[in-house]
């Protein structure tokens, strides 16, 4: 199997689709003739023509609104929003017109599509190329968030995600758009949606945590384990609707709990992580579920380190879990 | 077009270099009843029912009875909610007071294979189409039966037979919605045009710019209608507007725009059709601004806003249905007591449907989870099983 990138494999899945499924459609601002200011649908205006890879007008709003129309039509667009930072303009229409199509129409018009947009920090990107908004749309009923953390979940939730029937917001962390790499099957493949997979297995500790942010957890767990700490790192990979089932089953397990995300900690969604667990394994809990995540503020450019919940950060409060 | 009076101007659209922003008379987009006779705007039928000859657009008379008879029943249809609204039978109504030939005209003047995009007064449109009379009052008490489910306000319908798209409720986002689809067809080489309807209000909102924006760039095959009915709830065109005219804002995105005597339905008719045309050509998209009045008052919630009594006088010597009678009468013999006869129809028809309607029972605890996704996640199958579990509200 070849190595790939993060940003390969993204471009990999909308190929094969592309080619699979005539109605797919992909639309947004620099996403045809350039490729995507992170490259990563390069290539495809060539294969394709800008009948199916559209470079639009700059209007977040027009992107998705319009997007909406072609799903309404019978086209399966994948509109892509430059910066998740600057998803704003499209609130409106995913909150209002999107997230609500099935359910105001009884079922009659869904409108199905998938929105792709870079999120998170680490690449000095100051306030408005680096947040996470993932909390502002799971609080929306009926939106699926998703967020892999490595190329070969990358390629298969994404094309879970277009042949999802629900809208979909498919969050790339653009940090790791390079750094991650590994093998990913050539072939048509998905990983399903609302499953969770366990990065690394442990006893004493879990860690939930996804995106660019897996890695430093990773760190973290591998420092600890110098300390006699041995941690699980369970990868969320699909952020709404979550897998409760495995995120209950290794709480089960160790008994203590530690949500690691780079969005700011209020209304978070380690905040609603920790109330489930609340609810569903309290009686298993042997410390206080902790969360470590960005702050309530803007996200910093120069002290941007200080801000991400980076490894340094996360084992102190790992530890401290572990032995309460 | 009336233009707003400042005695230290001097003269109309005159600016000079002494000239401060204060000082200038700037163009308004303030109505009167007199702002259909400008040059520009298409009229064909004259207030006694005489035809223009160089713009009719020669419907055949079968067909201009039929619209008749559909906007009659529209406006008894209208009359009757707000009555059943004031005995509490009903919880909302947006009526067309007065706009009946600006909505059942351009509908009409769509092909069979044209989708309808609505704001969110234009239920003549869907009528026309064929959206059954019990579907609606379904919807309107949210019942079991309700295709909508009862999740929606009264006045949130859809009509997929009829390619009517579903109600929203923010102002505006149907017309960005209706630009991608007409432009998907386009992609698909697929011989359809969109008719999106919104009032001047909602040439306000971003989505206005967005879809027609999109539109010029694409060449979508859009018929934007613009129901100038001379107000947004309380406000006036002329707050809502620095620009003279609605159909001017076209020229900013590349549409073409014409202003017509939106009362005026056979008027309408020949604009929304030469639009269709125009898109069918592969031409893409125009602006057109009915010009018509809102006679009623903005939904059943809102007391009548003493402002929009304004003019109502006038306005209503250019009523759409009287004149298109006046034309009737010159071809057939036509009496009040042919009106009564439609009148009485409706009111049966809809007494039927209510009858059933409010005898049907709620929907089910169960829908209210449904259709959130198209399987509800384990979360929603909690919530609902939680909700199950405890009492039940009384009935509101």
């Amino acid at each position: 199997m070849p190595q790939m990138n993060m940003v390969q494999a993204i471009n990999d899945a909308l190929r094969l689709e592309m080619r699979r499924d005539s109605r797919v459609v992909i639309l947004g601002e620099d996403v045809g003739k350039v490729g995507g200011v992170f490259r990563v649908t390069q290539g495809l205006f060539d294969e394709f023509g800008d009948d199916r890879v559209i470079d639009t007008p700059l209007s977040e709003g027009g992107i998705i609104g319009a997007a909406i129309g072609m799903a309404l039509y019978g086209l399966v667009p994948i509109p892509e929003i430059q910066f998740s930072d600057f998803i704003f303009p499209a609130y409106d229409q995913i909150v209002s017109e999107l997230a609500k199509y099935r359910y105001r129409s009884g079922g009659e018009y869904p409108a199905k599509i998938v929105i792709r947009t870079p999120v998170g920090g680490g690449i000095r990107g100051g306030h408005y190329h680096s947040q996470s908004p993932e909390s502002l749309f799971i609080h929306v009923a009926g939106l699926k968030v998703v967020c892999p953390s490595n190329p070969s979940d990358a390629k298969g939730l994404l094309l879970a995600s277009i042949r999802d029937p629900d809208p979909v917001l498919f969050f790339e962390p653009k940090r790791i758009y390079r750094a991650a790499k590994g093998e990913v099957d050539e072939g048509d493949y998905t990983v399903p949606i609302g499953k969770a997979a366990i990065a690394r297995e442990g006893r004493d500790v879990t860690i939930v945590a996804w995106g660019a942010m897996l890695y430093e957890c990773l760190e973290a767990a591998n420092q600890a384990a110098a300390q006699g700490v041995d941690a699980e790192v369970l990868d969320l990979r699909t952020l709404w609707p979550l897998d409760i089932d495995a995120i209950v089953a290794s709480v089960k397990k160790t008994g203590r709990v530690v949500v690691v995300h780079e969005a700011p900690k209020t209304c978070g969604l380690g905040g609603e992580i920790v109330a489930l667990i609340n609810e569903k394994a309290f009686l298993h809990l042997e410390a206080p579920p902790a969360r470590v995540t960005g702050f309530d503020t803007p996200f910093p450019y120069t002290l941007e380190n200080e801000y991400l919940p980076l490894a340094h950060r996360i084992l102190p409060t790992l530890l401290e879990t572990a032995r309460y | 077009m009336s233009i707003a009076t400042d005695p230290n101007a001097p003269g109309p659209h005159a600016i000079t270099a002494s000239t401060t922003a204060s000082e200038r008379t700037a163009p308004s987009a303030a109505r009167n009843s007199h702002d259909t006779e400008a040059a520009d705007v298409v009229k064909v039928l004259r207030t006694d029912g005489r035809l223009d000859r160089t713009t009719d657009p020669r419907i055949p008379h079968s067909d201009v009875l039929r619209l008749y008879k559909a906007m009659l029943r529209v406006r008894s249809l209208d009359e009757r909610m707000t009555t059943l609204q004031r005995q509490g039978r009903i919880g909302f109504h947006l009526g067309s007071l007065g706009e009946e030939a600006a909505i059942l005209g351009s509908a009409y003047a769509m092909r069979d294979q044209d989708w309808i995009f609505p704001g969110y007064r234009e239920l003549g449109a869907a009528l026309l189409r064929g959206m059954p009379i019990q579907r609606y009052v379904d919807n309107m008490l949210g019942n079991a039966n309700d295709p909508a489910r009862g999740r929606r306000r009264p006045d949130s319908y859809g009509w997929k037979a009829g390619r009517v798209n579903p109600i929203s409720a923010a102002s505006g986002a149907q017309i960005t919605q209706a630009v991608g689809f007409a432009w998907a067809a386009r992609m698909k080489r697929d011989d359809l045009a969109v008719l999106a309807y919104f009032g001047d209000g909602a040439t306000s909102s971003n989505e206005f710019h967005n879809g027609l924006n999109f539109a010029g760039v694409f060449k979508a095959p859009v018929v934007f209608l613009c129901r100038n009915n001379g107000w947004a709830t309380s406000t006036p065109t002329e707050r809502q507007t620095g620009s003279a005219t609605f159909a001017e804002k076209g020229i900013a995105y590349g549409i073409p725009s014409v202003r017509v005597d939106g009362n005026d339905l056979l008027a309408v008719i020949k604009v929304t059709q030469d639009a269709v045309e125009r898109a069918a050509r592969g031409e893409g998209a125009t602006l057109i601004e009915a010009m018509t009045y809102r006679m009623g008052a903005p939904n059943s919630d809102d007391p009548r806003a003493p402002l929009a009594e304004e003019g109502l006088d006038a306005w209503r010597a250019l009523d759409p249905i009287k004149r298109v009678r006046r034309h009737i009468e010159r071809i057939q013999p036509w009496t009040d007591a042919h009106d009564k006869a439609i009148e009485v129809e409706l009111a049966a028809d809809l007494a039927a449907a209510f009858d059933l309607a409010e005898n049907t029972p709620e929907p089910s605890l169960d829908s209210m989870f449904e259709d959130v996704f198209a399987t509800p996640p384990w979360h929603l199958v909690e919530q609902r099983e939680a909700l199950k579990s405890v009492p039940r509200a009384g009935k509101h």
